[in-house]
């Protein structure tokens, strides 16, 4: 067993057991703890698979930001010292048969992709050598909209749009998701009639 | 040479395929000295400085005249006192904090360099991770706060945590601003472009980044919460804010962690601003390299001399970064507290505008000395400081503008601000 197999095994094993501790504690606090290790861990995967920025902007983003936000949230809204969620066992079932069900789609389109090992290529753009090896480059390029590796080997003429679009309309949604639920969680006053 | 070994790792290739485990192994048992002998040393400082600003002693008895035992004894006292877990708090949680804010600050010297090459992982974008490891400092907090089971702790909990938060904005548009000036976020890169005569470090690149050095450390200062900003924990206020409830070693791993987030925020200030380990005088840093450089390709004597050279480097490092950690413990001692609400004021009000301003500025700079004067910086281009570096590592020949002309053919991607280019987008 090489040192990065062993290292992998050994976070993949935090993050799946911490994510399982998060389902069954019973504090919410508690529940948050666990989510910062399965989420740390996660960051650390993606630091085995030297993607070294997506693993900071998981550590950024969402322990760093979301989680405490969350911790926050529960801090400032609790009404008693320790805030518990008990789970009724109707609960217990639908979300169990939703998490079969996701792990069942997870297997499926696992199973489903033909994995390649990826190969050593470099991508021209001109005479410069836009990116060469095993590098993350090409998909941080499509997302921005540029395919250099296919436009490259078409006439040139006809650009290919990359993953641009579905980008921007995911962030779109993201930012409707916001104001949608700053309307909700609004406080509702009623207009002060004048006397 | 500059970018021979990037890393410790890529260092020991040459031992086999054991590189990664020894150079982790090293690496570790360096940092945790540097973790652990850091406080005891600053921590002594702190007290004497704050003696001799009291126009007191400090401490003088343990350890001969100057009291330099001090930590050493007060270590020793902490590690006998009873491990307390108050019935009122959350035992795990309230276990585990400590560790949570220890490790997160322990884990940021991973990618901060101390000398050329002598770095644990030599990351493209070390400054990014070092920041988002610093962040989660914050949770170790909160937790602490959270879980004790005491008033007194939640407040201080919930204000360092709103501060902490606060100040973290300011602070990464800061640290953004000298990588405007050096187009990376490697670390390692950005402290080799600063070498030659002091005039190369970042601080003085221009106004902006002049002006970006001491709001750079003002807030570091706030978000190690340190005084004039660290109401949050005030003895005289709030008993000690989150760690009221804490004793014996578990609390004195908060503040292991506040004094190592301090040397590393210092770290980062000296190496982003202040030229990390050159020593700002060009002949001494030529030699310097000189010496590295034939030192990596050598054995025996010459790479005795190259492996003195980085230690030289790490001592001219650490003496900046103490440097800064001695400022922070002089306004400690100097300045009144601020309320809490003038702290958050000043970050939110003033901090974050202003640090916008300068990125702002900072970006702009370039474009406006070569509208100005035809030239993107008033001293040596960055791009030709950077092929300078590289240039050593090739053998001989061949001159340095040819070098950073061809800068990406090498596969190394120096900003190379093409100046023609930059006319036509001005005019």
């Amino acid at each position: 067993m090489s040192g990065e197999s062993f290292l992998f095994t050994v976070f993949a094993a935090a993050t799946c057991l911490s994510a399982v501790a998060v389902v069954f504690s019973q504090t919410v606090v508690r529940m948050a703890f666990w989510l910062i290790i399965a989420l740390g861990s996660t960051s650390a995967l993606f630091f085995l698979a030297n993607a070294d920025f997506v693993g900071a902007a998981q550590l950024l983003i969402y322990v760093g930001g979301t989680l405490v936000l969350l911790v926050f949230g529960v801090m400032l809204t609790a009404s008693g010292p320790y805030l518990k969620i008990a789970t009724s066992p109707g609960e217990i079932v639908l979300g169990g048969l939703v998490g079969l069900l996701f792990l069942f789609v997870v297997f499926a389109s696992l199973n489903g992709v033909e994995w390649r090992k990826p190969t050593a290529h470099s991508i021209e753009a001109g005479s410069q050598v836009v990116a060469a090896g095993n590098t993350l480059r090409p998909l941080g390029l499509s997302f921005l909209g540029s395919r250099p590796d296919k436009d490259s080997s078409t006439d040139g003429n006809v650009l290919t749009p990359g993953y641009l679009l579905p980008f921007e309309i995911v962030s779109v949604h993201l930012l409707v998701v916001l104001i949608g639920a700053a309307y909700l969680a609004r406080a509702k006053r009623r207009a002060v009639q004048p006397n | 040479m500059m970018f021979a070994a990037q890393s410790i790792a890529e260092y020991f290739q040459r031992f086999g395929g054991w590189q990664y485990v020894i150079a982790a192994i090293i690496h570790a048992v360096l940092l945790v000295h540097v973790f652990a002998v850091s406080p005891f040393a600053f921590i002594w400082l702190e007290r004497k400085v704050s003696g001799r600003i009291q126009d007191r002693l400090g401490p003088t008895r343990v350890g001969g005249l100057f009291g330099w035992l001090q930590s050493l004894a007060d270590g020793i006292k902490l590690v006998q006192k009873e491990d307390l877990c108050p019935p009122a708090a959350d035992g795990m949680l309230f276990r585990s904090a400590p560790y949570i804010v220890c490790v997160s600050s322990f884990a940021a010297f991973m990618v901060l360099p101390f000398s050329d090459g002598w770095v644990a992982v030599a990351a493209d974008c070390g400054l990014f991770i070092m920041l988002s490891i610093l962040s989660l400092e914050v949770f170790g907090i909160i937790m602490a706060g959270y879980s004790s089971g005491s008033k007194w702790s939640l407040f201080g909990g919930m204000r360092e945590a709103a501060q902490m938060v606060s100040y973290e904005i300011p602070l990464a548009i800061c640290a953004l601003v000298p990588v405007i000036a050096s187009g990376s976020l490697n670390l390692g890169e950005i402290g080799g472009m600063q070498r030659g005569w002091f005039t190369n470090w970042f601080m003085f690149h221009d106004p902006f980044t002049f002006i970006a050095f001491f709001v750079y450390f003002v807030v570091a200062t706030a978000s190690c919460k340190r005084a004039p900003f660290d109401l949050a924990e005030a003895e005289s206020e709030l008993v000690g804010g989150f760690h009221t409830e804490y004793s014996g070693m578990r609390w004195s791993f908060f503040f292991m962690g506040e004094y190592a987030s301090m040397f590393a925020v210092c770290g980062i200030a000296s190496i982003l601003f202040l030229g990390g380990w050159n020593t700002g005088l060009a002949p001494i840093d030529q030699a310097l390299y000189a010496a590295r450089s034939a030192g990596s390709d050598g054995t025996g004597g010459a790479a005795a001399i190259g492996y003195l050279a980085n230690v030289i480097g790490a001592g001219v490092f650490a003496a900046k970064a103490s440097f800064g950690v001695f400022v922070q413990v002089w306004l400690r001692w100097t300045l009144p507290r601020l309320r809490i609400d003038q702290v958050i004021t000043t970050c939110l009000k003033y901090l974050v505008p202003i640090s916008c301003f300068l990125f702002l500025g900072a970006a702009l700079w370039p474009i406006l000395m070569v509208a100005g004067t035809g030239r993107s910086t008033w001293n040596s281009p960055i791009g030709d400081r950077a092929a300078e570096g590289l240039q050593e590592t090739r053998e001989g020949g061949g001159d340095v503008a040819a070098v950073s002309a061809s800068g990406v053919d090498l596969g190394m991607n120096f900003p190379r601000i093409n100046e023609a280019e930059l006319e036509g987008v001005v005019r």
